[in-house]
Order: structure tokens, then C-alpha cells, then sequence
């Protein structure tokens, strides 16, 4: 129930994240003095939000759209499966956001 | 006595008239998605809090642009038709067509936008 709820929830979240990074790739292509007031927000303490949260909403959105084709597959609808499938999207969004920031 | 089968009655019939499409691009471009982010991620993810230059040289290179405008073009066309889904799931009447038009024009202006910047930092 909540990890379905929040398949839609991070998805379609995930377009404020999308804008502010196609705002800040347009800024870099029309002038360095665009790029730094766009680069400016990205980098700021709010763009460090969007973007951190934006990693997790990506990364949960992604290992639900996996569950959903496993489930499509006509596999892992017993409940204890499905129940596994749910913890599995909580933690590893949350392992996977981990090494993004690691990583990148 | 019809002469029309049971089957060709119904077919074209769904709530949205074309859902099994729908679905079935949102399968297509959830496995592409499935490819092309974790190496978007990582592109942009690198590019980001470096200098001017460092972003304008990433982005002109082939590989990194090309698999930006993927990214664009495949998850604003997926983000569309999700959108849609959920704006028919609460929304009724001229509300829900104004708000499906809204989303499906927001995601083509994102797109543009992507595209536009790509090419500029191309030429």
C-alpha cells in the first residue's frame, strides 16, 4: 500500500528535479553569467536538497518500476513474496542514494 | 442477428480507449529508463559543481550528450503518460483534460529546452 503510493509520489516528483536540472544545463549553454546564477541555486543548500531527495525518489521510483515488471511477469504475487519485493525498494533506495552521494 | 463478433465490439473500448498501448509503453521505456540512468546519473552527477568550461567540454562530448537527450526525450515521454495516470485517477471532467494537456505540454517544454541546450553546447 505505502509502496505502491509512493511509486506515483516519487515519480512524478521526480519532474522538480528534471527542471531544475535542464534549467541549469540551459544556463551553462546560453552564458558563463547565466550559468553562475543557475549554478548558484543548484549547488545552494536547496539545490543540494532537491537534487539528494531527487536521487532517492529516482533510485525508489526504479526498483519499483523492476517490482512492477516482475509483477507483470505473473511472479512474486504470493504475499510473502510481495512483501520482501516492498522492504527490498525501501532499503536499496535508500542504499542507492547512499552511494550516489558516495559515488558522484 | 449482429454481425459484429463480441471481440471487435470491444475492442478500442477501454477506459483511456488505447490503455493496452499506454502500458505497454511505459514497460518499453521503464527497461530503456532502466539503462540509461545509472550512467546519466553518474554523467551529470560528475558534471555538477564543476566550473563553467568543465560542464560545456562534458556536454560537447558525443557519449555524454547523446545519452542526455535519451534521458530527455525517453523519461519525459514516460513522465507524460504517468501523469496522465494519476491526473485520470483523481481528476474528472474538463478539470482532468486541462491538467493531462498541462502535463504532456510541461514535459515536450522540458524536452525542448534539453534539446535546445545540447545542441548550443554543441555548435
Amino acid at each position: 500500500m505505502l509502496t505502491s503510493i509512493l511509486t506515483r509520489i516519487t515519480g512524478n516528483g521526480l519532474i522538480v528535479g528534471t527542471m531544475l536540472a535542464v534549467w541549469w544545463l540551459l544556463s551553462a549553454a546560453v552564458s558563463p553569467e547565466y550559468f553562475a546564477v543557475a549554478d548558484a541555486v543548484a549547488t545552494s543548500w536547496f539545490g543540494d536538497l532537491v537534487f539528494t531527495l531527487s536521487a532517492w525518489a529516482l533510485w525508489y521510483h526504479y526498483l519499483a518500476g523492476i517490482r512492477h515488471l516482475i509483477y507483470d511477469a505473473g511472479r512474486g504475487l504470493d504475499i510473502p513474496t510481495a512483501e520482501k519485493l516492498g522492504w527490498a525498494c525501501i532499503i536499496g533506495s535508500v542504499v542507492l542514494t547512499v552511494l550516489t552521494i558516495v559515488i558522484v | 442477428m449482429r454481425y459484429l463478433t463480441d471481440r471487435k465490439r470491444a475492442v478500442g473500448k477501454g477506459a483511456g480507449h488505447s490503455g493496452t498501448e499506454h502500458h505497454w509503453y511505459m514497460q518499453v521505456s521503464a527497461v530503456a529508463l532502466a539503462f540509461l540512468l545509472p550512467v546519466w546519473v553518474y554523467i551529470f552527477g560528475s558534471a555538477l559543481g564543476q566550473g563553467h568550461e568543465a560542464v560545456m567540454a562534458t556536454f560537447a562530448r558525443p557519449f555524454p550528450a547523446i545519452v542526455t537527450g535519451l534521458v530527455l526525450f525517453v523519461s519525459m515521454r514516460h513522465f507524460a503518460k504517468g501523469a496522465q495516470m494519476m491526473i485520470e485517477d483523481y481528476a474528472r471532467g474538463h478539470t482532468k483534460k486541462a491538467l493531462v494537456i498541462a502535463a504532456i505540454s510541461l514535459s515536450y517544454v522540458v524536452m525542448a529546452t534539453g534539446f535546445y541546450a545540447l545542441v548550443r553546447i554543441a555548435l
